[in-house]
């Protein structure tokens, strides 16, 4: 069964390019400006993956992300941060809020592929 | 550049390095030459073909075959043969050497990623225990990568490519726009320059040898007689590792593939092997 992916980011270039990334290797993909748009999506349907981006407006992806592992899902979607948030302290506050892989922007088709496999979506 | 160039390209490459370059290739070697004409000040490549044959200055010649290498490399390439070694390999071994250091070969290593992967994944194995002691070494033949992977500085794309995050964080330091690995991580790589066509009987034994992505760059005889001298200084019931489609089952002297793998062979101790 084809596996989804919603990708959560406010520039709509960003999202343009993860979509035909992800459609490429065989996603269905879905798409959200920010954080509440994205619970909105997820209360809808709940992806597979969800590409994450960390500054954006209404809610940012960090409280996102807290707010989806705070619900009663199980082990929940993968969650991959992919942003310009690049330093240490980013990635470390991103691992134990539940992210499961980190992708500094930029980024590449390599770099999702190689991402997506390490979390065992691929 | 004059066909005698490429032919002269071509033979400076296999007998230095065994590496079998398609003189058809014209545009594709140049292309590979391009950086080192720069770096050493030639307007073209037909001028650093002129100086080589007049004066056969030994570290051009070799900068030459040094730049004509394949440079691909990249952390957990491929995956597979790291978890291979992870759940397999390394308890096999651990369970079979008793007290005796466990040795580790990442035999053209490129710029380091290989061997800092195995390194990444016996720390993760150990999980800060005391153990057998392990020896790591990554070797290549060129003083260029060799220098690169000692300073252990990737690029932000480099390490995105194959290292899970949690490594990134545990391993690396922000340097600027690139990560580099702590120092203490760095020492447990030793890296020394070893030309497996020539070399390969000065670097000890091993429990463990990658050697991926070097083999199918060689001619056929080249790459029997390498095979032979890694399978001889490979220790009892130790693993060698080539890469995806390199399979070594026809030429593999004294090695049986394990679990039905076409990459990961085992040194039969039954076996007599003469390098």
């Amino acid at each position: 069964m084809e596996k989804t992916c919603l990708v959560v980011d406010d520039s709509v270039a960003i999202r343009k390019v993860s979509r035909m990334i992800l459609e490429n290797l065989g996603f269905h993909v879905t798409e959200a400006s920010d954080g509440q748009e994205a619970i909105a999506w997820c209360r809808a349907a709940m992806p597979d993956a969800i590409l994450l981006d960390w500054n954006m407006p209404q809610m940012s992806g960090i409280e996102f992300l807290r707010q989806l592992r705070a619900e009663p899902l199980g082990e929940g979607p993968k969650v991959l941060f992919c942003t310009v948030e690049n330093d240490l302290s980013h990635i470390n506050e991103a691992l134990k809020a539940g992210a499961d892989e980190y992708i500094m922007k930029p980024f590449d088709g390599d770099v999702i592929s190689a991402k997506f496999a390490e979390v065992g979506l691929l | 550049m004059t066909p005698d160039d490429l032919s002269l390209i071509c033979r400076i490459v296999r007998a230095r390095t065994g590496h079998v370059v398609d003189q058809a290739k014209a545009a594709v070697i140049e292309n590979r030459l391009a950086p080192l004409v720069r770096r050493e000040g030639y307007n073209s490549l037909s001028d650093l073909m002129s100086v080589i044959k007049a004066k056969r200055d030994e570290r051009l010649v070799w900068a030459l075959a040094d730049a004509m290498l394949p440079k691909d490399t990249a952390f957990f390439r491929d995956r597979t043969p790291f978890t291979q070694f992870r759940d397999v390999i390394l308890p096999d071994l651990e369970q079979r050497l008793g007290t005796s250091p466990l040795r580790i070969w990442s035999a053209g290593c490129g710029t380091g990623e290989e061997a800092y992967s195995l390194a990444m994944t016996v720390d993760e194995v150990r999980g800060g225990r005391a153990g057998r002691a392990v020896e790591i070494v990554g070797s290549d033949l060129s003083e260029r990568c060799l220098e690169r992977a000692a300073a252990g500085i990737f690029s932000q794309m480099e390490v995105q490519k194959g290292l899970p995050i949690r490594y990134l964080v545990r391993h690396f330091e922000r340097q600027d726009e690139a990560w580099q690995l702590s120092e203490s991580f760095r020492q447990k790589v030793q890296w020394r320059r070893v030309n497996l066509i020539s070399e390969i009987n000065m670097v000890g034994r091993f429990d463990v040898i990658f050697c991926r992505y070097v083999l199918g760059g060689l001619d056929d005889l080249m790459r029997k007689q390498v095979l032979s001298q890694l399978a001889a200084i490979l220790n009892d019931n130790g693993y060698l590792i080539v890469g995806r489609d390199e399979a070594v089952l026809d030429q593999a002297v004294g090695l049986a593939p394990v679990w039905g793998s076409s990459d990961i062979y085992r040194r039969e101790p039954a076996l007599r092997i003469v390098a």
